[in-house]
């Protein structure tokens, strides 16, 4: 495996991807890690000069919706899977940003 | 402070586009639904839901993109900024980073030494998160997704405001066009137009900038204004005590007249955005752009000089008429009722402006309807009522939107021009005032306005003043 990753890194990763990590698992995804910038590599190795940059998979664009309102009231299903609810309203640990 | 110091400021715009449905979804976009109510599985992050763009948000970004002189991009796509924040349900922002829908724009402003030009650095498209109401006794939140996914455009000047005036002027042209657009009406208060403040200080004369702080939660221009001569001492008191100002982001209290550090670049989130792959790109063709540059409405400055030869107004009122689009939809649907222009350009720039800056309220803020209006320069006009009644109607008008013919019935508020009931008021307000009578009798011509006005005063404001004016004249000769 030619890219190896840092403590610093893993700790980066996991700190963005709101993931607590033990230390077996951190060693696991270090190397799985390791392995998908390996194979980033390998495409590296392709000469893409001169090729506009692919912004999806599709060779399509232009899909649109008119502005017209279709949705009605689902809230009752919509909130069916919330861990807690009250009043019509997700109930989630306080959140003031500082 | 023995140091000139200059301001470099640019802005960050939030509008709320006005749209009936979301920006990727078919929910509505309508307030004050009960939570939740306008939501579904796209604007709610549901594994699997997938976004479609809304047509018409394309059309309002394209339409503020043209009126404010920027080049559209012809191939526009979406990418992902990706946080975590319980208002934001999938976990990312569907915004325009590598290749928004409009750049290097530029609108023109009034300063005091002439016209400036600030330019516009780009203005992108992106999607509005939920709103958090916080429990006061609890340690919880709830989440209302409602205004998840309503279609917002931010618009990103260049650092060309070197005070907080031209940040001001900045503002409310960006309002002014695009209210006159009707893309949106850009209400600060109530957060359909946000500014964040980016500011830096340096020497007056040197070219290399400051290190910036950005200023959130300002929603007045008055709330701005302070925001930006707070910030600007407290990153010279910095400077002069040999400090270093950091570079960070700044929530504004505008009761306490000051701000606190929200979080410094150190902190600064690393947004990891790329590309959208549930949205395919956006390719807009010269045939659309100029079909959205023919559909734009009749514009500030077209109204300033139609305003000015169709109703023969003066350019300071037209001026001031134009300054809103709200006052000139206001103007103009009053007059194409009572065909009266001038009349109704008066009552709004005389009695309007004077109850709006006594009750520190912005032109936006009228809220009463063309016909009351009409109707109140009709009884004017046909000598139903005096204007001294006019006037305190034009005032309930204002307040609460009454209906002046039937606010005329019910409290009997008629012009008295009844020669015979005047006659007998003048007679009694002559003998009870007999030193007026005496200084009239030796020059003083003053003392005649002055039994006018008791007159006035008697009939309850209600007599025709130009009759009053001729019968006392006539009867103090008499006398």
């Amino acid at each position: 495996m030619a890219n190896t990753i840092s403590d610093e890194t893993m700790e980066y990763v996991g700190i963005l991807a709101k993931l607590e990590l033990s230390a077996e698992e951190r060693e696991k995804a270090k190397e799985d890690m390791g392995r998908m910038l390996d194979y980033i590599d390998k495409l590296d190795e392709l000469d893409t000069s001169g090729v506009e940059p692919m912004s999806h998979v599709f060779p399509i664009s232009n899909v649109f919706r008119e502005d017209v309102v279709v949705n009605g009231d689902d809230r009752k299903a919509l909130l069916s899977n919330a861990p807690e609810e009250e009043q019509g309203t997700f109930v989630v640990p306080k959140t003031i940003e500082q | 402070m023995s140091k000139r110091y200059e301001m470099v400021i640019g802005l960050e715009v939030h509008v709320e586009l006005d749209t009936k449905t979301k920006i990727f979804c078919a929910c509505s976009t309508k307030f004050g639904g009960a939570p939740n109510t306008h939501t579904c599985p796209v604007c709610m992050g549901m594994p699997g839901a997938l976004p479609v763009l809304n047509k018409q948000v394309v059309e309002h970004a394209l339409a503020v993109g043209l009126a404010t002189n920027c080049r559209i991009d012809q191939y526009c796509k979406f990418d992902r900024k990706n946080y975590f924040y319980p208002d934001n349900p999938q976990n990312y922002q569907i915004s325009q980073l590598y290749q928004p829908i409009c750049r290097d724009g530029y609108v023109e402003i009034e300063t005091e030494e002439g016209k400036k030009q600030i330019g516009i650095h780009e203005i992108h498209m992106e999607e509005d998160a939920g709103k958090l109401i916080h429990d006061q006794w609890e340690e919880r939140s709830f989440v209302d997704y409602n205004r998840s996914g309503v279609p917002l455009i931010e618009i990103v000047s260049e650092p060309d405001m070197r005070s907080a005036e031209e940040a001001v002027a900045y503002l409310e042209k960006l309002r002014m066009i695009i209210q006159y657009l009707g893309a949106s009406d850009c209400k600060l208060q109530e957060g359909s137009m946000r500014a964040d403040v980016n500011l830096s200080v340096r020497e007056a004369g040197t070219e290399e900038l400051g290190t910036r702080t950005e200023m959130k939660n300002l929603n007045s221009f008055k709330a701005i204004t302070r925001a930006i001569q707070g910030e600007r001492e407290r990153q010279i008191d910095i400077l002069e005590s040999g400090g270093k100002v950091v570079q960070e982001t700044r929530r504004w209290d505008d009761v306490k007249g000051t701000s606190r550090a929200m979080r410094s670049k150190e902190d600064a989130q690393d947004y990891r955005y790329f590309p959208d792959p549930d949205l395919v790109p956006v390719e807009i063709s010269d045939a659309w752009i100029e079909r959205v540059r023919a559909a734009q409405p009749e514009m500030r400055e077209e109204k300033l000089v139609r305003y000015q030869t169709e109703f023969g107004l003066p350019e300071y009122d037209a001026k001031i008429l134009t300054s809103s689009k709200h006052l000139a939809d206001l103007f103009e649907a009053a007059t194409a009722i009572c065909e009266r222009p001038k009349e109704v350009s008066n009552w709004l720039m005389v009695e309007g402006m004077r109850l709006l800056k006594e009750q520190e309220k912005d032109a936006d803020e009228l809220s009463f309807s063309p016909e009351n209006l009409a109707k109140l320069i009709r009884l004017v006009e046909g000598d139903v009522i005096n204007r001294t009644v006019a006037k305190g109607l034009f005032e309930e008008i204002f307040t609460s939107d009454i209906d002046p013919e039937q606010a005329v019935e019910e409290k009997g508020l008629r012009m008295v021009n009844d020669e015979d009931a005047l006659v007998r008021a003048i007679k009694e307000i002559i003998a009870s005032n007999p030193q007026s009578v005496q200084d009239f009798k030796n020059g003083k011509e003053k003392a005649a306005g002055f039994l006018v006005g008791q007159t006035m005063r008697a009939m309850k404001g209600k007599a025709d003043p130009g009759m009053v004016n001729r019968l006392v004249q006539t009867l103090l000769r008499e006398a």
